[in-house]
């Protein structure tokens, strides 16, 4: 990588790092700090507005150069991604999206707390959200740091240190000044320069092909070394009954999971009505689906001009493919127009991860301060305001993701990801279908439920050879390996289910009928819905 | 298709910035929906002594919201389970039988490729049709029963 690249692509950083702080300034001012303003953003977004942010908020850098590379490296099988992280979101439209508008404030716990006792509750939702956010955002700062030390060219770690602690401080600067209304401008402004640049490249990929989408693939499967095999899958996951359970658990948990992130749900607060909310998951599932068929593309053209083995001599995990085929499309290494497009297709990348962060950590910030805060604060303990305490939070966990992204930043992202996928749909998924849809549910089936998903999704990591056991492990020197898949989620899913199931049928108290009545009618009609 | 229903909710979206009222699909909607029974609550007349849950039970009893609660299932539930089957069968094939998915269909595209692609259009379909299900089937009769629910609770939670 040349200095021109890293001369360029810094100052197209630095434009967007001043182009978001002055929509965090400009958004923020003649705010009074309310609940309302900071968690939702004053809940006057329209569909579309929200659409593009909701897009914005679930692109990750992790879709944008981790799928495309895998597809460059690994041909078929990383298309499998760009499918399930599409199709999680009909489980978003169809069940969730529109009653959790209606019935919730500004978290999860608020759903579930509406008809069960209050306390227990609370803490039990609070602590999962937390949990998966901490793990979403751990991926997102070890993506952040590899990335920029990439692009950058330093390969040393001080450049990776420096990154994770720049993107830590940055997105707790735009979450305690700008709230929620900062955090949705950035994830639209970065939506629309993630579209643009994937749009940008597939057109110029398409081009060079003549249109002929046949040719392309047949030119990818000549050069990938891997003849046909490259286009059918199994070169990834296709060896022992390992990986290929493996990879069915990994499925479950992304197209689960989705519906469980609460930064996602978080987003439905953001606009007046469930009918909004409906609009913009309809526009967001469009737009979504136009990145990953468009990822597609991108796989294929990088393996098909670049080379699979020029992707993997650059990353072994294939992160930079996108940015080398870029390169390529601009004119090859040294022309104006490659160095251009490199350094574009950077800071795009960049602005991807700072978006995304900045919505994980408001919602986190939310679950600490209204429900674990509001929960377990002494009774006579000095009143401090909401916001107050959720400004608080953001910087804390903005401390504790730099202090364990610093920690795992040599753990793969993409695993990172989906382990973040598995536990929100190990534990927030099944009380949230609960409590929305089946009448009997109970405050101990709510608790179990989220208890019984969690606590399983991280002890079977910590047993995984994820941990330990094998070269590639956390701690490679020890063995405490007990469970053979990666991904926990095939096993932990059902059990969050199950022990719902449990905790209800044990109760001994039955489920309140007036308090389901009132959620399932305020679900469905949105009396009452703030 | 997506783009369209988009740019339907960008014009819907001028005509009523942030309120629910309907300003498209009336005439479809009238059709089709008026076989939802008239909302029970507004035939009665707020008793005092009344209690925010005796409304929500009564409420939930009326063949208004039922109607509106079994529309609303008999779509989601059929369909729900339908892509999450098809789903499923998709990921496991493709990590079961990687020789039925490399067959070539025609030039370099196989089975996979297909099946995969295939994913993506039935999501965009499905999509599709749900919202226009709500739309024409559903949110007229909810927000009725939204506005004759808040008013006889009005003088209750305020």
């Amino acid at each position: 990588m040349s200095s021109d690249h890293q001369t360029l692509a810094l100052l197209l950083f630095s434009a967007f790092i001043a182009v978001t702080l002055a929509i965090t300034t400009w958004v923020s001012r003649n705010r009074h700090g309310s609940a309302e303003e900071f968690y939702a953003g004053g809940r006057l977004f329209s569909p579309m507005e929200n659409g593009f942010a909701i897009a914005g908020d679930y692109m990750s850098a992790a879709s944008f150069l981790g799928i495309s590379g895998l597809i460059a490296l690994f041909g078929y099988d990383g298309m499998l991604y760009s499918v399930g992280f599409l199709v999680a979101w009909l489980v978003v439209l169809l069940l969730v999206a529109e009653l959790v508008r209606n019935c919730g404030r500004f978290t999860l716990a608020d759903v579930v707390a509406a008809r069960m006792s209050e306390r227990p509750v609370r803490i039990a939702a609070g602590t999962s959200s937390v949990t998966v956010s901490v793990l979403y955002l751990v991926a997102q700062m070890v993506g952040a740091g590899s990335l920029v030390s990439l692009l950058l060219g330093g390969n040393s770690g001080a450049s990776q240190v420096f990154a994770v602690i720049g993107v830590g401080a940055l997105m707790v600067v735009y979450v305690t000044l700008g709230g929620m209304r900062a955090t949705t401008w950035i994830q639209i402004v970065k939506a629309v320069l993630l579209m643009a640049g994937a749009i940008t490249l597939t057109v110029l990929v398409l081009v060079r092909f003549h249109g002929n989408f046949n040719l392309l693939l047949n030119t990818a499967a000549d050069r990938s070394g891997h003849g046909v095999k490259f286009l059918s899958p199994g070169l990834k996951y296709g060896g022992d009954w390992t990986a290929r359970f493996d990879f069915i658990s990994l499925g479950l948990a992304l197209v689960l999971g989705t519906a469980g992130l609460p930064h996602i749900l978080s987003r439905f607060y953001t606009v007046p009505t469930a009918r909004a909310a409906r609009r913009s998951v309809v526009w967001s599932i469009g737009l979504i689906g136009a990145f990953y068929l468009m990822t597609i593309v991108l796989g294929f053209g990088a393996a098909a001009l670049v080379g699979s083995d020029a992707v993997r001599k650059s990353n072994a995990a294939g992160n930079t493919a996108v940015p080398l085929l870029a390169m390529d499309l601009g004119g090859g290494a040294g022309s104006t127009g490659g160095t251009v497009l490199f350094a574009v297709v950077a800071a795009i990348a960049f602005a991807t991860i700072l978006a995304v962060v900045a919505g994980i950590t408001l919602a986190s910030s939310a679950s600490v301060a209204h429900d674990l805060y509001a929960s377990l604060k002494r009774r006579h303990a000095k009143q401090h305001s909401e916001v107050a305490v959720a400004r608080v939070a953001a910087a804390g966990i903005g401390a504790v993701a730099i202090a364990l992204g610093l920690l795992a930043k040599d753990m793969n992202v993409a695993f990172l990801v989906g382990l973040a996928f598995a536990v929100a749909a190990s534990a927030n998924l099944p009380v949230l279908l609960y409590s929305l849809f089946w009448r009997n549910f109970t405050t101990r089936g709510a608790v179990w439920s989220v208890y019984g998903g969690l606590v399983p999704a991280i002890v079977l990591v910590l047993l995984s050879p994820v941990v330990s056991g094998s070269p590639e492990s956390l701690f490679p020197g020890m063995d405490f390996q007990f469970f053979p898949l990666q991904n926990p989620g095939l096993v932990s899913i059902p059990l969050g289910f199950l022990a719902g199931w449990l905790g209800t049928v044990t109760s001994a108290e039955p489920a309140d009928a007036a308090r389901h009545a009132e959620t399932e009618v305020r679900s469905l009609t949105g009396a009452g819905a703030v | 298709m997506e783009k369209d229903e988009g740019r339907e909710s960008a014009e819907v979206r001028l005509d009523d910035p942030w309120y629910d009222a309907l300003a498209s699909g009336w005439g479809e909607l009238n059709e089709a929906g008026s076989g939802v029974p008239a909302a029970v609550p507004a035939q009665k007349s707020p008793e005092p002594g009344r209690s925010a849950a005796d409304i929500y039970l009564e409420v939930q009893a009326s063949a208004a919201f039922q109607e509106v609660r079994s529309r609303y299932r008999r779509f989601v539930v059929p369909a729900a389970l339908a892509f999450l089957a098809w789903y499923v069968a998709y990921v496991v094939t493709a990590t079961t039988a990687p020789g039925f998915m490399a067959r070539p269909v025609a030039g370099a595209v196989n089975v996979a490729m297909v099946a995969g692609l295939g994913q993506f259009l039935t999501t965009f379909l499905l999509t599709w049709a749900y919202a226009r299900h709500a739309r024409l089937r559903r949110d007229r009769a909810a927000l009725d029963l939204r506005w004759d629910t808040q008013e006889l609770t009005r003088g209750i939670t305020r």
